[in-house]
């Protein structure tokens, strides 16, 4: 016997998948993942090879298993570059988020020109970074440094401060101008999350006479925790691989002292030419970044710890 | 056949240069012209030149004023594109590597030497040329040549030169300038303690500081690596010249260590330091600024002083010339650098240069430029005292990643700031550049 819904029309494959669940949603995906592909995983991966050949500007490489990664492991250079960038994201992230909590807090208030100072709030980091590192580089210049000049006319100091020639005053420097910059971005991201505090919690817990301390400490934060955890794991991304305050003020030195994983990186593979090498300092950085990500989302966004509780 | 008006082209047998001679041709020219080769532009050629940002504003006038003068007389276009400076050397290795972008780069110092194979032969221009303009300076030839071959031809040294003030000096207890190490060394200390003290970047500075960190290095007889390749920082020659670097820079003002490029010559137009090493344009900085008419009077220039190796020996930047084996029209680029490097329109350039670019072959160290004012006579030497950056060995991707990487600015860096040891830091500089040389 013929089977009558053989003899039908049979749907074509567009058809099939225009009427499948699954199909169509591949479809919808499919722009998605080919820009995701194309972008960031073959970049990613790209960098990731070049790591282990020794491909220079200009010429192709030839896969030379861990030797970047053993040369870099025994380069003290490298290990400088490691040591500044965590300590500068680190100081600089805490900084950030102290003072921009802070400030969020304030402006949270109810005071005059509120809108206004918000406002004002935004402005480092609307101006690009490259011209605020050069004013930067004014202010910390060894000679004109407005600082000095200032202190040296008060009587307080008798020369100017090597304010980028000595190794510590220079990494102070490098993470002030960048405190300085990335502070708007945790207020204001900060800010946004207090407002969505429902005021009665507040009220309620002042009614059952909470001091001000204790509705920061057992309201306030814990309801703004995944906002923080957010907005610090991309201040310290940001930060982390920071380029371009680096590149204007000081290229790295004195002697390599404020010299970053990034700049290291660029300095090595572009106007160096190794790319290979290049490549891996970039690529050392992904662990580091990839542990701020996971503490950032296991961590900080975990109900437990919100909650105030501890393992 | 007829003669077609592209074929009206040749090597240095410009017609603008029998003009310019009244078709009064010496015995001389002649010999020199008939020995460059002619070279007759493909059909519908046009061609492509990447260039560094013109650092005077002439010298851009007079290069493209000869392009242009070439394209009336060849009909061949010429696009001019520029890169800031320091970005030339990996757009053009780019350009290299994929085969594909500009036909011709101006490039830097060791740049040819990154792609040799990917460049064309030019050593039929390059003998020639050199025959016919007294020989190019063996320091600019030995960045254009790899072996017996041409793989570029040498453009220019960017003269570096001590930039003094008169007064200072003389108040300090000088009459004339010394001329060796020793004396420089008296000078500076006499300076410190007038409270008018000179200032070298220790910094990254890519221009000033390798010009000063290679000039230590050469001037007491050391050396980054052998006639091998093979490293050879760490000598009793590389001790002296870090010992004198100490020296030197406990009287330089404070700071120092922390200089980019631009940091010595704003401190010496605010007159912070008396004493620091530049090209010209320190003293055009100060000429043409009114207001600095009286500092503009009192700078002096002069040559970097020799030490126990007893020569002048210095780094200045130093460009190339090269054409990209990609190109189409090989015959129309060595057809325009032929007619760029012509008498006359070599002249011109360097003459609008205004002293920043030194001549590549000898026959042109009497351009008037050079006389114009006693501030540009040293910078005229720089092609004479230049050593290629990958002294004494051959020059290549390791030459380039040491210079790029700042291994020796570091080395001075680091003893002078007591960061580390003399031994140490030359220990290191020899340990981060075997990494190169190991290639």
């Amino acid at each position: 016997m013929s089977n009558p819904a053989a003899t039908e029309h049979k749907p074509s494959f567009l058809e099939r998948l225009s009427q499948s669940r699954n199909g169509l949603g591949f479809l919808f995906m499919l722009p998605a993942a080919v820009f995701l592909l194309c972008f960031l995983t073959y970049p990613l991966g790209l960098g990731v090879w070049l790591g282990f050949t020794d491909t220079s500007i200009g010429r192709t490489g030839m896969f030379i298993g861990l030797e970047n990664y053993i040369w870099l492991w025994n380069d003290s250079v490298f290990w400088l570059s490691v040591f500044n960038t965590l300590l500068y994201t680190f100081v600089a992230s805490v900084l950030k988020f102290v003072l921009g909590l802070w400030l969020a807090l304030i402006l949270n208030e109810h005071m005059p020109f509120k809108n206004l100072f918000r406002a004002i709030i935004l402005l480092p980091w609307v101006v690009p970074t490259v011209l605020s590192a050069l004013a930067f580089w004014w202010i910390f210049d060894s000679q004109f440094s407005i600082i000095s000049w200032v202190l040296m006319e008060w009587g307080i100091i008798s020369r100017p401060i090597n304010f980028l020639g000595d190794p510590n005053n220079a990494r102070a420097s490098v993470i002030a101008a960048n405190v300085w910059r990335g502070i708007p971005f945790v207020a204001i991201s900060l800010l946004a999350g207090l407002q969505t505090i429902p005021q009665s919690l507040h009220e309620a817990a002042a009614l059952d006479g909470a001091t001000s301390w204790q509705r920061f400490r057992r309201v306030t934060l814990p309801l703004l925790t995944p906002i923080i955890a957010v907005v610090m794991t991309f201040s310290v991304l940001f930060t982390f691989t920071d380029f371009q305050l680096i590149y204007v003020l000081t290229r790295g030195g004195p002697v390599n002292a404020t010299h970053l994983m990034a700049t290291l990186s660029f300095q090595r593979a572009i106007p160096g030419g190794q790319l290979g090498e290049g490549a891996a300092i970039a690529v050392a950085m992904i662990p580091f970044l990839l542990a701020a990500i996971l503490f950032s989302f296991f961590g900080l966004q975990r109900r437990k710890w919100q909650q105030g509780g501890t393992d | 056949m007829a003669i077609t008006r592209r074929q009206v082209l040749a090597g240095t047998t410009g017609l603008a240069a029998t003009a310019a001679l009244g078709g009064q041709f010496g015995v001389k020219h002649a010999f020199a012209q008939d020995s460059v080769p002619t070279f007759t532009p493909e059909e519908g050629a046009s061609l492509r030149l990447l260039r560094w940002v013109p650092f005077v504003k002439a010298e851009e006038e007079a290069w493209n004023a000869n392009t242009k003068a070439f394209t009336e007389a060849t009909g061949v276009e010429v696009r001019i594109d520029q890169e800031s400076w320091e970005d030339v050397r990996p757009k053009a290795a780019v350009a290299a590597n994929i085969g594909s972008g500009p036909d011709m780069v101006m490039g830097w110092f060791d740049d040819a030497h990154q792609y040799p194979d990917k460049l064309v032969d030019v050593t039929d221009l390059g003998t020639s040329l050199g025959a016919a303009h007294g020989g190019w300076y063996p320091g600019l030839e030995g960045y254009a040549r790899r072996g017996d071959q041409f793989i570029a031809l040498p453009l220019c040294a960017i003269g570096n030169a001590i930039c003094y003030r008169q007064s200072h000096m003389e108040a300090a207890g000088f009459s004339e300038f010394p001329k060796d190490t020793q004396g420089f060394l008296e000078l500076c200390k006499a300076l410190q303690a007038k409270g008018t003290p000179a200032g070298f970047p220790h910094g990254k500075a890519v221009g000033d500081g390798n010009n000063y960190a290679h000039w230590l290095l050469w001037s007491h007889g050391g050396k980054m690596v052998d006639e091998q390749g093979k490293v050879a920082i760490n000598s009793a020659e590389t001790k002296a010249a870090v010992e004198y670097a100490k020296a030197l820079y406990a009287t330089y003002i404070p700071g120092t260590e922390s200089w980019l490029d631009i940091n010595n010559n704003r401190a010496f137009m605010a007159g912070q330091v008396s004493l620091t090493a530049n090209g010209v344009s320190l003293y055009y900085s100060a000429k043409n600024d009114p207001a600095m008419a009286d500092l503009a009077e009192d700078i002096r220039t002069v040559n970097l002083p020799i030490g126990p190796v007893g020569e002048s020996v210095e780094l200045h930047q130093t460009s190339t010339i090269s054409i990209f084996n990609h190109t189409k029209f090989p015959q129309a680029a060595k057809a325009y650098l032929a007619f760029m490097y012509q008498a006359d329109k070599m002249n011109a350039w360097i003459e609008g240069a205004s002293a920043y670019c030194c001549q590549p072959l000898k026959a042109f160290e009497n351009n008037p430029v050079w006389t114009s004012t006693p501030i540009h006579e040293p910078y005229s030497r720089a092609s004479a005292s230049l050593r290629p950056n990958g002294y004494a060995g051959p020059l290549g991707y390791a030459s380039a990643g040491v210079m790029a990487d700042y291994v020796l600015v570091d080395m001075f860096a680091e003893a002078v700031t007591g960061q580390r040891s003399t031994e140490e830091a030359i220990a290191n500089a020899e340990r981060r550049a075997n990494r190169y040389y190991r290639l």
